[in-house]
């Protein structure tokens, strides 16, 4: 088998699988699944629901094909919807009930879900395949009035927070893929901050694909209500594997007035090997309501795994004085392709927003960023500041910006400045001269090209992420 | 400590060195003058490993034979370039920079790499006796800096990484006389008996404060004359015209 020679690679360290039983719906995209997915999650039949009515809408909506990468039809007939290990079927009630199997793939990963080891006191919600495995610190936050918890049971046990905000930043209707994740999604992370809370900790969810021919379709709903803060991360790891799997997440997030969500991922899905087989098919749907009043919703991303990755993690600045902020890094190698950005809608009056994107493509790869400023007609005195950044590493990589701007309101400006640079050989000379090797002074450079985005990251993470960038780019120059 | 014998290079295909032979012994300071053209910065160019030369000849170092070591071997067995152009690295703290500098060159040597705090109490020292403000060391590197500045740093990079052989690229073009002064006392107070320093340069000027054992005068890729620290007088005077 494949799988197995490519555990022999070196370059993608998260490329194990874990070996355990699976629960799986029959495989095939139609109601029967659907209702599986719903009955044994025991939701409610309202959620069910919402879920056909996804369902019946995805019916007459058509895969869009106007993004650069370009991919091999899927058969969405011929994919699992649900797979979770068997011993988590029913949810367990203490981390002591996981399966060791599973609480080793997290340790595997640098993920300790035991709570007395968690030194730097950041709460998890570890997400494998189709469930959430375990959440941590679960009880220091509900005596905040915080509520953490897997998106399937807040379905359960905060249906009136979920009824009220899911789907109202990302419609059911809204396009093919946001619509078969609300049809479909297993699972993700649910957060409530209340009224003028600063969440204590970095909230944290891990995701790991585990099982073959299993799409992942994870649904993640922020709420920040007046006056709160909440830092949010996530990561993601998947094995290598020769096939492509799909991984098509929604993520709502709702600020309120006066309130902050700031918004981290660390996205190192397998990235396919150096001839481009295999890998993640990463078309996520990230969206951020600023609804309140001098709301801020902050986007960080470090994007450098998955074949293909497509989305555009957004602010819809509704609230008047509301800030919208967008921080990227993408980064290809070898077949990898991204077409990556944002858009900044703006409704309220005095908002604001700023993007700030860094491009990095080696090998033969090809980075795209794609961006709407959008400023209606009633966004007086509003304000976008846009820089995008390229690097290139060799001569067979691409970077292409596509910025869309539209500007309905002659109070308000839009500024957009853009780089394409190479990776200047007299840099890398002057680093290899005071002893760096070539690994080290590309990694140098390129964190130092990235460092604006960087600086962004919870300290814990900018460390990893660092170094993440130096892994991605490893062998691409000399 | 460096053994030169019928060094030829080019450089798409147009030569540059021509049979260039040189030995310098630890202790000693050995200057490289000559017109414009004349090979100086190919010289040292092809002495740090820098990739596009086609060699020819022989280089050793310590009897290492230089041309199978890479650029960054080269360095961390303690061979220095001060470059006549320091690079800027847009987002790379200064700082950093020199510690992972160091810390490459360290372990290379089979010595401990340095922490933050030991790091910093070396820098500090060092910047210092350059005159060097701490707050220039968190800047970017080489971003915005002066002339002055960045050449200041080369020779506070020299002086944190301890080299065997520093090569001085034009490092005094640019200087005004007060940063001429800090440059040539950051050499001479490193000076000693087991390194040894080749400086390049096109004027007698920074020779008046560094006193070289030889002056070598390089003219279409070889060395024309060699003779001591008087000849740099006598060329300030006379120019190049009666030995090329």
């Amino acid at each position: 088998m494949k799988t197995e020679d490519l555990k022999n690679s070196q370059e993608y360290k998260y490329g194990f699988s874990t070996d355990v039983e699976n629960i799986r719906a029959p495989k095939g995209l139609n109601e029967k699944t659907i209702k599986f997915i719903s009955n044994i999650k025991k939701e409610p039949k309202w959620m069910l629901e919402w879920r056909l009515k996804a369902f019946n809408r995805l019916k007459v909506l058509k895969e869009p094909d106007w993004q650069k990468p370009k991919y091999p039809k899927i058969d969405y007939q011929d994919l699992y919807y649900y797979s979770a290990p068997k011993s988590v079927s029913d949810k367990p009630k203490s981390l002591d009930e996981i399966d060791p199997k599973i609480l080793e793939t997290y340790k595997k990963l640098g993920i300790p879900l035991d709570e007395q080891k968690r030194l730097n006191g950041i709460a998890v919600d570890a997400v494998f395949d189709s469930v959430s495995v375990a959440t941590t610190f679960k009880d220091e936050l509900t005596k905040k009035g915080i509520i953490f918890c897997s998106i399937s049971e807040a379905i359960k046990k905060h249906p009136d927070l979920v009824k009220k905000y899911l789907g109202s930043v990302i419609p059911l209707s809204d396009h093919y893929f946001a619509t078969l994740n609300s049809a479909v999604f297993t699972d993700g992370s649910f957060v409530y901050i209340p009224p003028h809370t600063r969440c204590p900790m970095e909230l944290s969810t891990y995701f790991r694909i585990n099982a073959s021919e299993t799409g992942q379709f994870e649904r993640t709903l922020i709420i920040a209500d007046k006056g709160s803060y909440v830092s949010y991360l996530e990561g993601c790891t998947a094995p290598m594997r020769d096939e492509n799997q799909l991984h098509a997440a929604n993520v709502e997030l709702v600020a309120l007035d006066d309130a902050e969500i700031k918004y981290s991922t660390v996205q190192n899905w397998y990235p396919g090997d150096e001839n481009g087989v295999g890998g993640i098919y990463n078309f996520v749907t990230k969206r951020g309501a600023c609804r309140g009043k001098n709301s801020k919703i902050s986007w960080t991303q470090v994007e450098t795994g998955s074949a293909i990755t497509w989305k555009y993690p957004s602010c819809i600045l509704q609230g008047d004085n509301s800030v919208g902020e967008f921080y990227s890094i993408a980064i290809t190698n070898n077949h990898q392709k991204a077409d990556t950005g944002t858009k900044m809608i703006h409704l309220g009056k005095n908002t604001k927003s700023k993007i700030i994107s860094k491009g990095i493509s080696a090998g033969k790869a090809d980075n795209m960023y794609r961006g709407l400023v959008e400023i209606k007609n009633k966004a007086s005195n509003s304000r976008n500041y846009t820089q995008c950044d390229s690097l290139l590493m060799g001569n067979k990589c691409g970077a292409h910006t596509i910025p869309y701007i539209k500007n309905n309101n002659s109070t308000s400006t839009i500024e957009h400045e853009a780089t394409t640079t190479k990776i200047n050989e007299e840099q890398l000379y002057y680093c290899n001269q005071r002893g760096l090797d070539q690994e080290e002074a590309v990694s140098l450079i390129v964190n130092g090209f990235c460092k604006e985005v960087l600086q962004q990251l919870p300290m814990e993470f900018a460390v990893e992420a660092q170094k993440l960038v130096a892994i991605s780019l490893e062998g691409s120059v000399g | 400590m460096l053994n030169i014998k019928n060094l030829e290079a080019k450089v798409d295909n147009k030569h540059i060195l021509n049979g260039l032979n040189l030995d310098i012994k630890p202790g000693e300071v050995h200057a490289i003058m000559g017109p414009n053209g004349s090979g100086k910065s190919t010289l040292a160019n092809v002495l740090s490993g820098k990739n596009g030369y086609e060699t020819k000849g022989e280089i050793k170092f310590d009897g290492q034979n230089l041309s199978e070591l890479s650029t960054e071997e080269r360095a961390q067995k303690g061979i220095f370039l001060a470059f006549q152009y320091p690079l800027e690295i847009p987002g790379v703290n200064t700082n950093i920079f020199l510690k992972t500098s160091l810390n490459s060159v360290r372990k290379a040597r089979g010595e401990k790499e340095l922490d933050t705090l030991s790091f910093l109490k070396i820098v500090k020292e060092k910047s210092s006796e350059l005159g060097i403000d701490e707050k220039f060391l968190s800047r970017q590197l080489n971003v915005g800096f002066s002339g002055g500045e960045k050449k200041k740093n080369e020779i506070l990079q020299m002086k944190i990484l301890q080299p065997k052989l520093a090569i001085l690229d034009e490092t005094d073009s640019g200087l005004d006389i007060d940063a001429l002064r800090i440059v040539a006392d950051g050499v001479n107070s490193y000076k000693n008996k087991d390194n040894a320093f080749l400086i390049i340069t096109h004027y007698q000027r920074l020779l008046d404060y560094i006193k070289p054992d030889f002056i070598h005068v390089l003219s279409k890729g070889k060395i024309v004359k060699t003779g001591d620290a008087e000849l740099g007088v006598e060329l300030e005077k006379t120019g190049y015209a009666n030995f090329i």
